[in-house]
């Protein structure tokens, strides 16, 4: 994106990049079920107490409000914080204000991939990345397929590393050696064509 | 009462013993689970993060087969249940979503009007089947055995108003019924931090050495969970945790249903306790008595 007029930091103006990120990641939240609870947060931090990771998040999720209501989603989502969310929704159930913290973080995850606005090799993205390219290809997911995708794409090198666990399962039939792919493939793809091509089409207001 | 079956992809492998005592505790209390026709995977997490419409498809793919079979679904994984129930959550609120799935399926003749419900075999077992008539079946008392209960993070949120939220009691009530020793386990629904053992080991290993701990103080002889995550995160790693922490657990991590199974009366090869990378020997460790 080139820097023109918008991009001018202006009082109560929002740059161009800023301005669509925003509106995006408003329409997305409005399909999360009781999403627009976003609004009553009063900034008490019990989501940030209450993740268990937090501490290693270069930005807390109360933070996270905060600076989306500063104007600020480019920072949200080049954060690291995002990706170190493990879904555990500890945060969703203890917030008094009922606000969807994990799916709100959800919702920036996809944002931030849409926006290809992170690092490339960055961990939870290739795997998240590797995974969905297994789906799509069996079906299914497959455990050793996933990980050696993972660390292609990361350091291939952490593969040696994986060998003796990867070993002892196998031991205990814990492994399948190939793959398997669903039945029917072939309708599965067309699903997945078809879900490709609505999900592009700009989601209406619920009324 | 019959059941549609979701057994998800980690069943299949890594969590094969829970797969094998899934099915011997209902065929032994005489439910029949049917395996969804063709089922993919639910998406997980990834897919969620990924492409919020596509990852919704996906999923509702398995509840429109269901549908067609005409029961509710039993997915054991704590992440296909929870997958698989926010869809459904999602569908049932949202017009425009639901319109834009079955867009989706309908290229293929399938269709999904809201006629399922997602279940977890734990729920199932304490509100359909009852603790009482479980354990009128028991064959073997658990005699004692210390358990810890962890449910891990996904089956108790985000609310479905099953059991308490923090302090879930469905895996403990049933343990105690079977005749075993529920254990002091205070961090019963903390994350076990899922795929972060794989992106930052770090930090998934100290989640890890803190439950195992947990366990450990509070002197349990084994932890029993319904999350094939969980169960690899704290069985598989012990060995990383031990090297890194200098500390030497070595304690089984089996799936609720293989422990019930034994109470009646499953054999370790039935119930795949013999998939256990640390066995779990009850001789050695329950002052067990027959009935």
């Amino acid at each position: 994106m080139t820097k023109g007029k918008a991009d001018q930091i202006l009082p109560g103006i929002l740059n161009e990049k800023e301005r669509e990120l925003r509106n995006s990641f408003l329409l997305q939240v409005k399909n999360i079920p009781g999403g627009k609870s976003i609004k009553k947060c009063i900034q008490c931090g019990t989501c940030t107490a209450t993740c268990p990771v937090s501490y290693t998040m270069d930005i807390t999720p109360r933070e996270i409000i905060a600076l989306f209501r500063a104007k600020e989603i480019d920072t949200i989502l080049s954060s690291r914080t995002i990706w170190i969310c493990a879904s555990c929704y500890a945060c969703t159930v203890r917030c008094p204000q009922g606000v969807k913290v994990t799916d709100i973080i959800y919702t920036l995850k996809r944002l931030a991939i849409e926006n290809e606005i992170f690092p490339k090799k960055f961990p939870v993205y290739a795997l998240s990345n590797s995974f969905v390219w297994l789906v799509n290809h069996l079906g299914l997911s497959y455990e050793p397929g996933l990980l050696v995708a993972y660390c292609l794409r990361t350091n291939p090198f952490k593969l040696l590393g994986m060998v003796p666990l990867f070993l002892k399962l196998a031991k205990k039939g814990r492994i399948g050696f190939f793959p398997r792919k669903i039945k029917n493939k072939k309708n599965f793809s067309k699903i997945l064509k078809e879900a490709e091509i609505v999900e592009n089409i700009i989601p209406m207001h619920e009324s | 009462m019959n059941y549609s079956y979701y057994p998800g992809c980690s069943l299949e492998a890594s969590a094969k013993g829970y797969d094998e005592s899934v099915k011997y505790v209902f065929s032994e209390l005489g439910h029949e689970l049917i395996e969804i026709d063709d089922w993919n995977c639910c998406g997980a997490t990834y897919y969620m993060a990924t492409k919020e419409t596509i990852s919704l498809v996906i999923s509702a793919r398995n509840l429109a087969i269901a549908e067609k079979q005409g029961m509710d679904i039993i997915a054991p994984c704590s992440s296909c249940y929870t997958i698989l129930y926010k869809t459904n959550h999602i569908l049932k609120n949202n017009r425009i979503l639901r319109e834009k799935v079955n867009q989706a399926l309908r290229k293929v003749g399938l269709e999904y009007n809201l006629n399922v419900e997602v279940r977890h075999p734990l729920e199932v077992l304490v509100n359909d089947v009852g603790i009482e008539t479980i354990a009128s079946k028991a064959k073997i008392s658990l005699g004692g055995l210390k358990i810890a209960q962890y449910y891990g993070c996904q089956i108790v949120r985000p609310e479905r108003g099953l059991d308490d939220k923090d302090d879930p009691q469905m895996m403990d009530n049933l343990c105690k019924a079977l005749g075993a020793e529920n254990v002091y386990f205070p961090m019963k629904t903390q994350c076990c931090g899922g795929m972060l053992m794989t992106t930052y080991p770090d930090v998934g290993l100290g989640l890890n050495k803190k439950l195992l701990e947990c366990a450990k103080e509070n002197s349990a002889d084994i932890i029993i969970t319904t999350c094939p995550l969980c169960q690899i995160n704290l069985e598989a790693y012990q060995n990383k945790i031990n090297k890194k922490f200098e500390t030497d657990f070595k304690i089984p991590v089996l799936f609720f249903t293989q422990i019930v199974g034994h109470a009646l009366g499953g054999s370790p090869r039935e119930l795949g306790l013999n998939r256990s990378l640390i066995p779990f020997e009850p001789e050695k460790i329950s002052r067990e008595v027959q009935r």
